[in-house]
């Protein structure tokens, strides 16, 4: 059952050496405190699962965190490339990296189907695509049915999932809303998930019955990190803080200014640092 | 540029002619860059009700602003609804409900086959690119694929280093052989001319030029050898509106933009 935590505690609890995980957002909700807080622990080894490593795998790439990451867009979404993820791929630094490169639609079909308890995700993909000859886990199957050959990925199975989200009722129950990305399936696709949350409300009684809640016995613990999601956004409490995503673009070009960056905005710093860095961003929500 | 008196760009008029290829009927699966200025000005002047899509789960989204990212927060606000990203590919763009996918490229071949990968080598590459995103299947399931790029001979270029996207393959009936029964790339729009794939060997030929672009220009800014069709057109020069409707745009996503960054430093 859901555990209410302050986030070290959550990450210390729920993530471990060598573990897969993933930390789910599609440019919105992105879970960046919870990444924070990783770093700071300093795992090693990990295989990080995401459609959109964005800014903290670049991150948690840069500090040596990864063994190998499964993606399917390895860019700052908007401005253009990762400059540390680029250095471990290209270069080796600071460690070199597995990868397991696929397209969007293979990633979305394999949470899904992690999600759904199947071993592999079936979909119409990766006709004439060259990632099907670099990636040994993109293969195909006959439908037995019409005959048609149809492309097949593994399900992706997180041991543990970290997302953002607006709110939790006091019972633990989540709501995310606005672009809700693959949150839900990577949530019910891990053995464990962790959720940082804006708020916590007394209960949902008003919400419109259709909304995306996952109900508190999906995840195992909460943390309450206003700003979480900086410099993501999140709908209805801050907007994206674009210029944040182009100064990025610099800091990671060069490997001492990342390290400084590092020590300055995450090692030397807590959850509870968050809060602040959206303030200017509220109104324009 | 001899007769030029509005001053337009060779990017605007890129951007402008891309426009004009969309209808208001289409269903558009939108690429972040230059598709996504050529969809919004379509959908400001002559296609009000042109239904564009972004791959974060965004359907029939009106912009004020141009996003940063395919996820902005404006593109969920004005859209008419917003499914999750497995639904998105499955559905929508599997099921087959995308009249034009619109993609950008880093790297692009004569038979539209676009890498957006690596440069180099896939395993020890020179650049590592993002990588395709949803365009593979963006590329094989919308009907048509529209796409627009500022020509370069770094980008467009005889050979490829990676498949990232799947065109018309080594020509022909390519895309036949592999049992992809969508049309693929109909339309290149450049900074200089208008594309379109021969109907036979589907080799990309310019069959309009932009005002005062030569043909000279066109094949030394392309790494290929350039075919040129017979009746060679003239690419309409920007309107007044078509301009005003682009510049207002950009310059308001401008101010957006740097908005965040300048209420920090206050």
């Amino acid at each position: 059952m859901v555990k209410f935590l302050p986030l070290k505690q959550a990450v210390a609890e729920n993530l471990n050496d060598d573990d897969t995980v993933a930390f789910e957002g599609f440019t919105h909700l992105i879970p960046t405190a919870a990444a924070h807080e990783a770093i700071r622990q300093g795992f090693r080894d990990l295989t990080l699962v995401r459609m959109t490593p964005d800014l903290i795998y670049d991150q948690m790439i840069g500090m040596g965190m990864a063994k190998k990451i499964v993606f399917s867009y390895v860019g700052n979404p908007g401005v253009g490339l990762l400059r540390r993820a680029r250095d471990a791929i290209e270069n080796g630094f600071p460690r070199s990296i597995e990868i397991e490169e696929h397209s969007h639609a293979g990633m979305a079909n394999a949470y899904e189907a992690g999600a759904a308890g199947l071993p592999c995700a079936v979909f119409r993909g990766y006709r004439g695509a060259g990632l099907a000859a670099v990636n040994p886990n993109i293969k195909s199957v006959t439908c037995p049915f019409t005959g048609e050959v149809l492309a097949a990925v593994p399900s992706i199975r997180p041991d543990v999932t970290f997302i953002h989200a607006q709110k939790a009722d006091r019972q633990g129950n989540v709501l995310v809303e606005g672009i809700i990305g693959i949150q839900k399936e990577a949530v019910l696709a891990a053995k464990r998930a962790v959720v940082t949350v804006e708020e916590v409300v007394d209960n949902f009684d008003d919400l419109h019955p259709n909304l995306t809640v996952l109900p508190r016995w999906t995840i195992a613990a909460i943390s309450v990190v206003p700003g979480g999601s900086h410099p993501s956004y999140a709908h209805g409490y801050y907007a994206r803080d674009n210029a944040a995503y182009l100064e990025w673009d610099e800091i990671a070009a060069d490997r001492e200014k990342f390290q400084a960056w590092m020590q300055a905005n995450v090692l030397e710093k807590s959850a509870g640092d968050f809060a602040a860095r959206v303030e200017h961003l509220r109104k324009a929500a | 540029m001899s007769d030029n008196p509005l001053g337009f760009t060779p990017n605007e008029m890129m951007t402008i002619a891309a426009s004009r290829a969309l209808r208001n009927d289409d269903v558009c699966f939108v690429g972040i860059g230059a598709p996504s200025a050529a969809c919004n000005v379509a959908r400001l002047t002559h296609a009000p009700d042109i239904t564009l899509i972004y791959e974060s789960g965004t359907i029939g989204t009106a912009p004020d602003v141009l996003p940063l990212s395919i996820g902005d927060g404006e593109l969920c606000e004005t859209a008419v609804t917003t499914v999750a990203v497995p639904e998105m590919f499955r559905y929508w763009l599997q099921g087959g409900r995308i009249s034009i996918g619109f993609l950008g490229a880093a790297q692009l071949d004569k038979f539209g086959n676009i890498n957006t990968t690596v440069i180099g080598d896939y395993l020890h590459p020179k650049t590592r690119l993002p990588g395709g995103g949803g365009a593979p299947e963006i590329a094989t399931s919308s009907k048509q694929i529209y796409i627009t790029m500022a020509q370069t001979k770094r980008g467009m270029v005889e050979k490829i280093d990676f498949f990232t996207s799947f065109g018309h393959g080594e020509g022909r009936d390519h895309r036949k052989r592999l049992g992809i029964d969508t049309s693929g790339p109909t339309l290149l729009i450049t900074d200089l001319a208008i594309w379109k794939p021969d109907p036979v060997t589907k080799e990309f030929t310019v069959v309009s030029l932009h005002p005062g672009v030569t043909r000279q220009q066109v094949q030394e800014s392309c790494g290929w050898v350039v075919k040129f069709a017979e009746a060679l057109d003239e690419t309409p020069a920007p309107s007044e509106l078509e301009l005003k409707t682009l510049r207002d745009l950009q310059a308001r996503t401008k101010a957006a933009h740097e908005g965040t960054g300048k209420a920090k430093a206050a």
